[in-house]
């Protein structure tokens, strides 16, 4: 009886434990295809380190050699503009037409520009 | 608190953004159902790659050389990029990869059901490239145009690699259909065994399937059930013939009228049976993957203590620089 409780006490702690127990953070992994173009985001990975990240993100993105470079951030230095808020964050643009070429009228015989 | 009107308007914008084609990324706002249909979703498909693994990975010490046994090696570690790629697409939806497991282990989540069908033979890992890869493809092509962006991304880099997985299994039933009689007669005793099943992969019929009408609206599913199980007769069907092997249904004749193969009833009772947890393998299965997990803590852990310290190390270094 006795036995049990202290089994049944320890369970239980064990699974808070491992309850609290840190796991493993988050990471965006961005790769370069080939030189000459951007790192891009390809998506992202759990890792316990950036070194470990990097590794990892080798072996899960770039098996059939899509890269020549990764870059690995962890995904909580990441901050993303809210799309909640699009509208005062993009729609300032919407009406300067003036910064598109288009906006300017030329003659017809001008060319070249 | 969001009023009903209010929502009701949230729910007609998203379901209009879906209608002209515009993808849902993670942080905008999503009906409650669409999240959690997504998160049962792509987790079962997740879930289905890590256990993938299970029953060809029992093959790799035994392929019978070395160029099948790299390839399968591949296609195993294919496996677990796809499962890698989908979970990672899973987590964006706001559920942690713990959780994901968990549900996986404690049996909450449900994976395909192929899964827990065993491979006895070499001649399965044929099939099972040739046949469940297959059957796979059909399934997933659709889902790279599929409404949420993290999930159709992940299609496309997974269907982009699947192809080989189908081909290195058509392969190996080639090279057994024209061995030795006895490796004939191994290959159609796979076809036997894994025909059916392929078939039951690509869902209930369209009359029992209750998530079709709104998965469609979604653009999670494109096909139904049994367009897409027609799609894959009318492909495999030539193929075994080149194979030179018997699909294993007295009623497959081809229908000059529609086009298309007519086929036999499929023993939907066996299906869920196995969904329901009484296959042949499925113990074996979760309890093999979470040994693996159970085995892998004090590796995770370890590493994590590694990282802790070298970051320690790093604060004192700076500090002493300063």
């Amino acid at each position: 009886m006795e036995d049990n409780q202290t089994d049944k006490k320890n369970k239980s702690t064990i699974s808070a434990e491992r309850k609290n127990k840190k796991s493993w953070p988050l990471w965006e992994v961005f790769v370069r295809s080939k030189n000459g173009l951007e790192h891009r985001h390809f998506g992202s990975l759990h890792a316990p380190d950036a070194d470990m990240a990097l590794k990892n993100a080798r072996d899960v993105y770039t098996r059939r050699s899509e890269g020549v470079s990764i870059w690995v951030v962890e995904s909580k230095n990441i901050k993303a503009s809210n799309p909640d808020d699009n509208g005062e964050m993009f729609e300032p643009a919407a009406d300067k037409a003036y910064r598109h070429p288009t906006f300017y009228e030329l003659p017809d015989d001008i060319e070249h520009m | 608190m969001m009023d009903k009107e209010q929502m009701k308007s949230l729910e007609d914008i998203f379901e209009a953004k879906i209608a002209r084609d515009e993808k849902i990324e993670p942080k905008d706002w999503m009906p409650e159902k669409y999240r959690k249909t997504h998160i049962r979703q792509i987790s079962q498909h997740a879930h289905s790659e890590i256990v993938g693994m299970l029953p060809e990975g029992n093959w790799i010490s035994r392929a019978p050389s070395l160029r099948r046994k790299v390839a399968l090696l591949a296609k195993v570690q294919d496996e677990a990029g796809h499962g890698l790629y989908l979970y990672s697409a899973c987590e964006t939806l706001g559920i942690s990869r713990e959780e994901l497991y968990d549900q996986l282990h404690s049996g909450k989540a449900k994976y395909s059901s192929i899964f827990n069908y065993p491979t006895l033979t070499w001649a399965d890992i044929g099939a099972i490239g040739w046949l469940v890869d297959g059957a796979a493809i059909i399934n997933q092509v659709p889902l790279c145009s599929t409404s949420f962006g993290p999930y159709a991304r992940a299609m496309v880099r997974v269907c982009k690699e699947e192809s080989f997985h189908q081909r290195q299994g058509y392969e190996i039933m080639m090279t057994l259909c024209n061995g030795t009689q006895e490796q004939k007669d191994m290959a159609q005793d796979a076809l036997n065994r894994w025909w059916w099943p392929s078939l039951m992969m690509l869902g209930p019929t369209d009359d029992e399937s209750t998530h079709t009408e709104q998965s469609m609206k979604w653009k999670l599913k494109r096909k139904t059930n049994d367009e897409l199980r027609q799609q894959f007769i009318d492909q495999t069907v030539p193929q075994a013939d080149i194979l030179g092997l018997k699909v294993p249904d007295d009623d497959l004749k081809y229908n000059t009228e529609t086009g298309h193969y007519d086929f036999g009833e499929i023993d939907w009772e066996e299906f869920w049976q196995v969904v329901k947890g009484h296959g042949m393998c499925n113990k074996e299965r979760i309890s093999a993957r979470k040994n693996a997990w159970d085995e892998g803590e004090w590796v995770r852990d370890a590493a994590l203590a590694y990282a802790d310290k070298q970051e320690e190390k790093q604060d004192v270094k700076e500090a002493v620089c300063y």
